[in-house]
Order: structure tokens, then C-alpha cells, then sequence
């Protein structure tokens, strides 16, 4: 068993990890196809994908399942992303979007954008983006007295959090026709997603990860504190902006289509830094991995547990994210 | 490299914590600052390595101001550990001292067979060949120092800055890490500059020191000139003995507080 964890940490051993991942996020999707009120076998499920025949099966596969399977494999991606870089920049394993307010700035912001602006829905993004933005700056200065303590940062952004999903609930109560229900955004849910989802985030969250990709190095020699940082030349201050914003815009994509998701941007890269360790390079395109992986396979099961009916995603997630997690966290000497 | 400071002051916020500091320090030494708690010496220590911006004077490497290196540049230069530090414990100390490359790969998001080459090297001088696949979070404080100063050598300095690199290790792992020091001083060349509170660890490693009190310099010389009675006195209000060992290396045994004495 030791050995294993060692030859995990590896350079050959990381990449293997990403590998399996990609597998498995490949398998989790496939699996969640064959299943619903329709059961296919896998053989039938790829020749529909192949073939592409009209009809009731092609209809709910390919425009019903598939953009709800893959808007969840993206959030679930842009969150665990998000959470992990959160969780270097502010050198604090409690960060995470839904934690730090992130999120509930950035649902405020699409919030306000959807029931001011209800015919620019190509501004949903950018204006989530602005709030997440906004929001991760004014925790971080909250939190600024001669540079941040991470304690004060996680408190700050507790309570900004708090303020605006309180906001954004109070506002979706008096709209709730307009901007769907109230429980849908505060849980986070895929119900009813489509192709229209799909589209409205999938290049800004595919371009998040690209670029935390390319700052995964600086985020190493960030996370080493802001002074060790300087003395290895790194341009800290810049650097850390870079970043934030990529979080940011990870997490705004990811709310303005699924509401406050929460748990897997805190989890996912510490189940991924249980296994390979924490270098960025490698712990970023493994946490996006897994992360898809945990939404993908949440959803399926609230989509699944209680036929005819389903359960948000954000339940399932919260229901058997923890227990998980926890038994993770007994089971290894881990230190964040 | 040798170093120049100008006429330095700097502090946080409004408030001045060094005030018209000049210092200078020989090519190939090893100078330490002594003074009292709050004196000023962390912060000359992280104005030099640039960690903190001046607010008025000039810091000369080599005779080029320091705010004029490219900061990749400058990293290549100069190294510093400062007193508090932060990893992931889920690092190991092969991978720390990996991450002290950065500002020589700049744009490579890998290392070279010439940056694992130097790594090793790094490894090798700070003896911590048994320990290089294990995780921070699994050491002893001796230990992860001596990772942290491995770290600051896998970047080739010809300048280490240290700040109060033996603070909270044991009298054994305090000597490990100044005859460490003192070695790479005299096998690498490199200039070292740092900051210590033992008196006697001082003495009997540095070439000069330096006294720091109440924002400035009080004195700077070889041990034997400023390890005095009198140069404690003002600095620590301290009452001591100074006595020499055969190498003529001073040593002073502290008989008690000189606060409220009149002088």
C-alpha cells in the first residue's frame, strides 16, 4: 500500500492517475447515458451515437442526456478547479467558490443581469464572471492587514457568502416564474438543461482550465507564501490577480448554469491530493477530472433514485459527498 | 557578490522600522545582525532580498541597484529564506528543492537534466539524501529547515539572505545548520547575510557583525570588536563577560537585565 502511494507520486505515476481519470469520466458519462426511463444496452447506446438515426431514442439520448451529462461533467470540472486553485492562492484548504462567496457572487450577478436584461442571456456569463470577480477581491481586501491571514480570509468570505445568497434568495422569491425556482439555484441542479446551457459556458470554462493549466507552475511557487514567492522571482502580486480571476470565472460559469453547487470545489481536490500529492501541474487536471466525474455521477443517481421524480444534484452531492470524504480523511495522514 | 546599502528606510504603513540604514558587506563573508527584538533586522533583511519595498535609499548588488534587475534575474542572484515560511505538507523535500529552479526554467514547466543535476547537488550538501522522497509533514524541525535552506541552494545564489535560520531547533540542529552555512560560505563562495539571536552562534560563525538598534546601525565589525560589555550593554540591556576562546573567537555569558540601570 505504501509503495502504491509512493509510486503515485511519480511523474509517470501522476500521469497515470490523469489518465484513469479521463477513463473513468469517459465510462461515468457512457453509464449515465444507458440509464432513465429508456435502458440501452452499450452496443445500442454507441450506435445511436454513431448512426444518429431519427427517432424517440436518438431525440432523448442525444438532445435530453447528453448536453445535461456533459453540462455536469463541465461544472463539476470548472468547480473542482476553481476550488483547487482557491485553495493554493489562498493557502487555506478551506477554500472553495461556494465557500468564500465566489458563487453566490457571481449567482447574484446572473441573477440581476436575468431578470434586468432578459434578452441578453450572452451576458449571464460575463456578468457572473464580474460579480465572482468583484466578490474574490472585496474577501481578499476584507481580509488584507499586512498581508492575509487565512483564517480572517475564510471568515470574511463566510460572511459575504452568507449576504449575498440571502440576496439572491430574497430577489428569486419575488421572481420565481422568471429565474426558476428558489431550491433550484440554492441547491444547484441540472434538471431540465440543455443544449442552450451547454453552449452558453462551454469555451469559457474549457479556456479557465486551459489557462489554470498554464499557471499551474506559479501557482506551486505561490502557495510557498507571498515572500518565499518574491525571492524566487515570481511577480506575486500579478500572478495571484491571474489566478483569482481564473477561479472566478470557473466558478461564474458554473452557477449561472447550475445555481450554488457546492462541495464538490471543496472536495474533489482533496480527494485528488489524497492520491497524487500536490503539485499543481498535475493536481489541476486531475481535480477537473474528478470533479466532472462527481457531478456526472451524482446527477445520475438523483436522475435515477426516485423514479418518476429526481433529486437535485446538489442533494445527492451533499448526501454522499461527506461520508466519502470523511472516511478519506481517517483513513490517510493528510496534511492540506 | 558584494553589497551596498544606501541611506535605506523602509517600514509598513506609515510608520519607519529602519531609518537610514547604511551597510556594506564584503564579496565572500558571512554577516549576521544582531539586535533586540523589533530592531529592525528582519525588515533590512527582506528590503535587501527586495521582499519589501523601500521607502527611501538604494540596495546595491554588485554595484547595480537592485530595483533594476528583471526579478527572474535577480532570483538567480539572490536568495532568501525568510522566518516564517509556508508548504503543503503534502510536499516532499525533493519536490521543495525542485521548486527553487523556477527562476532559472522561467517559461518550462519542467526540469532539465541540468536543473535535476543541481537539485541533487542541493540535496547532497544539505545531507538529506535519506530523507529527499519524504513528505514535509513527516520531519523533524531540523530537518525541514535544512530542506527549506536546500530549497534557497537549488538556486544557485551567489547572495543568501536568512532570517533567524535556527530559530526553534535544538543546540545540535542549531550548530547543523551554521556549520552548513559556514561550508557553503567557503566551498560555493557564496555571501551570506542573516539574521540570529544567539550571540555566542554569532560569534562564532560570522565574519562581521552587524549591531542593530532602535531603526539603525549601532556598529558593525569583526566579532572580537563589537562582542563587548559595553556594545551589549547598549544594544540588549544586558549585563555580560565577554572572555576569548584560543582562536581568539569571543564568547559573553549574560549576568542579567540592564533595563532601569543608569548608564
Amino acid at each position: 500500500m505504501k509503495e502504491v502511494k509512493q509510486q503515485l507520486r511519480t511523474t509517470a505515476g501522476r500521469l497515470s492517475v490523469n489518465v484513469f481519470l479521463l477513463l473513468l469520466l469517459v465510462a461515468a458519462i457512457l453509464a449515465s447515458l444507458r440509464y432513465g426511463a429508456l435502458k440501452l444496452s452499450l452496443s445500442e447506446l454507441l450506435q445511436i451515437l454513431w448512426d444518429r438515426p431519427a427517432g424517440m431514442a436518438y431525440q432523448i439520448i442525444c438532445n435530453i442526456r447528453l448536453p445535461r451529462i456533459l453540462l455536469g461533467a463541465l461544472v463539476g470540472a470548472a468547480l473542482a478547479t476553481s476550488g483547487a486553485i482557491l485553495q493554493g492562492v489562498m493557502r487555506n484548504p478551506l477554500a472553495a467558490p461556494g465557500i468564500i462567496g465566489i458563487s453566490a457572487g457571481g449567482g447574484l450577478a446572473g441573477i440581476l443581469v436575468m431578470l434586468a436584461l432578459p434578452q441578453w442571456s450572452m451576458l449571464l456569463v460575463p456578468a457572473a464572471f464580474g460579480g465572482a470577480l468583484a466578490t474574490a477581491v472585496l474577501i481578499y481586501l476584507l481580509a488584507w492587514k499586512r498581508g492575509v491571514n487565512p483564517v480572517r480570509l475564510i471568515l470574511a468570505g463566510v460572511a459575504v457568502s452568507a449576504m449575498l445568497g440571502a440576496l439572491s434568495s430574497a430577489i428569486l422569491l419575488f421572481h420565481a416564474e422568471k429565474a426558476g425556482g428558489v431550491l433550484d439555484f440554492s441547491i444547484g441542479s441540472l434538471a431540465a438543461r440543455g443544449w442552450l446551457q451547454v453552449n452558453a459556458v462551454w469555451l469559457y470554462i474549457l479556456g479557465g482550465i486551459t489557462a489554470a493549466a498554464f499557471l499551474s507552475d506559479k501557482l506551486n511557487i505561490l502557495a510557498l507564501g507571498d515572500e518565499v514567492a518574491t525571492g524566487l522571482g515570481l511577480k506575486v502580486e500579478r500572478t495571484r490577480f491571474m489566478l483569482l480571476a481564473v477561479a472566478a470565472l470557473l466558478a461564474a460559469a458554473a452557477v449561472s448554469v447550475a445555481g450554488l453547487l457546492g462541495f464538490v470545489g471543496l472536495i474533489a481536490p482533496h480527494i485528488v491530493r489524497l492520491a497524487i500529492g500536490s503539485d499543481y501541474r498535475f493536481l489541476l487536471p486531475a481535480s477537473a477530472l474528478f470533479g466532472g466525474v462527481m457531478v456526472v455521477a451524482c446527477d445520475s443517481v438523483g436522475r435515477l433514485a426516485l423514479p418518476p421524480g429526481e433529486l437535485p444534484v446538489g442533494i445527492i452531492m451533499a448526501l454522499l459527498g461527506p461520508p466519502f470524504f470523511l472516511w478519506l480523511l481517517r483513513s490517510h495522514s493528510y496534511e492540506a | 557578490m558584494k553589497l551596498e546599502v544606501q541611506n535605506l528606510s523602509a517600514g509598513y504603513g506609515g510608520k519607519l522600522v529602519i531609518d537610514g540604514v547604511k551597510l556594506f558587506v564584503r564579496k565572500g563573508s558571512v554577516v549576521t545582525l544582531l539586535g533586540a527584538n523589533g530592531c529592525g533586522k528582519s525588515t533590512l533583511l527582506k528590503v535587501i532580498g527586495r521582499v519589501l519595498r523601500p521607502k527611501q535609499g538604494e540596495v546595491l548588488l554588485d554595484g547595480k541597484q537592485v530595483s533594476a534587475y528583471p526579478t527572474a534575474e535577480l532570483a538567480r542572484q539572490l536568495a532568501i529564506l525568510p522566518q516564517l515560511h509556508h508548504a503543503s505538507g503534502e510536499l516532499t523535500v525533493e519536490e521543495l528543492v525542485a521548486l527553487g529552479r523556477y527562476p532559472h526554467r522561467s517559461l518550462r514547466l519542467y526540469c532539465s537534466r541540468s536543473d535535476r543535476e543541481c537539485i541533487d547537488r542541493a540535496i547532497a550538501m544539505t545531507r538529506l539524501e535519506l530523507l529527499r522522497k519524504r513528505r514535509m509533514s513527516t520531519l523533524s524541525g531540523g530537518e525541514r529547515q535544512r530542506a527549506w535552506i536546500a530549497m534557497t541552494l537549488a538556486q544557485e545564489p551567489k547572495m543568501l539572505l536568512l532570517d533567524e535560520p535556527t530559530t526553534f531547533l535544538d543546540v545540535c540542529c542549531q550548530f547543523e545548520i551554521i556549520e552548513m552555512v559556514r561550508q557553503l560560505n567557503r566551498e560555493c563562495g557564496i555571501t551570506v547575510v542573516m539574521v540570529l539571536h544567539d550571540l555566542n552562534l554569532a560569534a562564532g560563525c560570522s565574519d562581521e557583525i552587524v549591531m542593530v538598534k532602535d531603526r539603525k546601525i549601532y556598529c558593525a565589525g569583526p566579532p572580537r570588536e563589537v562582542m563587548t560589555p559595553e556594545i551589549l550593554r547598549a544594544v540588549f540591556e544586558i549585563e555580560s563577560r565577554v572572555t576569548w576562546d584560543e582562536n581568539n573567537i569571543p564568547y559573553c555569558i549574560a549576568t542579567g537585565s540592564a533595563r532601569g540601570v543608569q548608564k
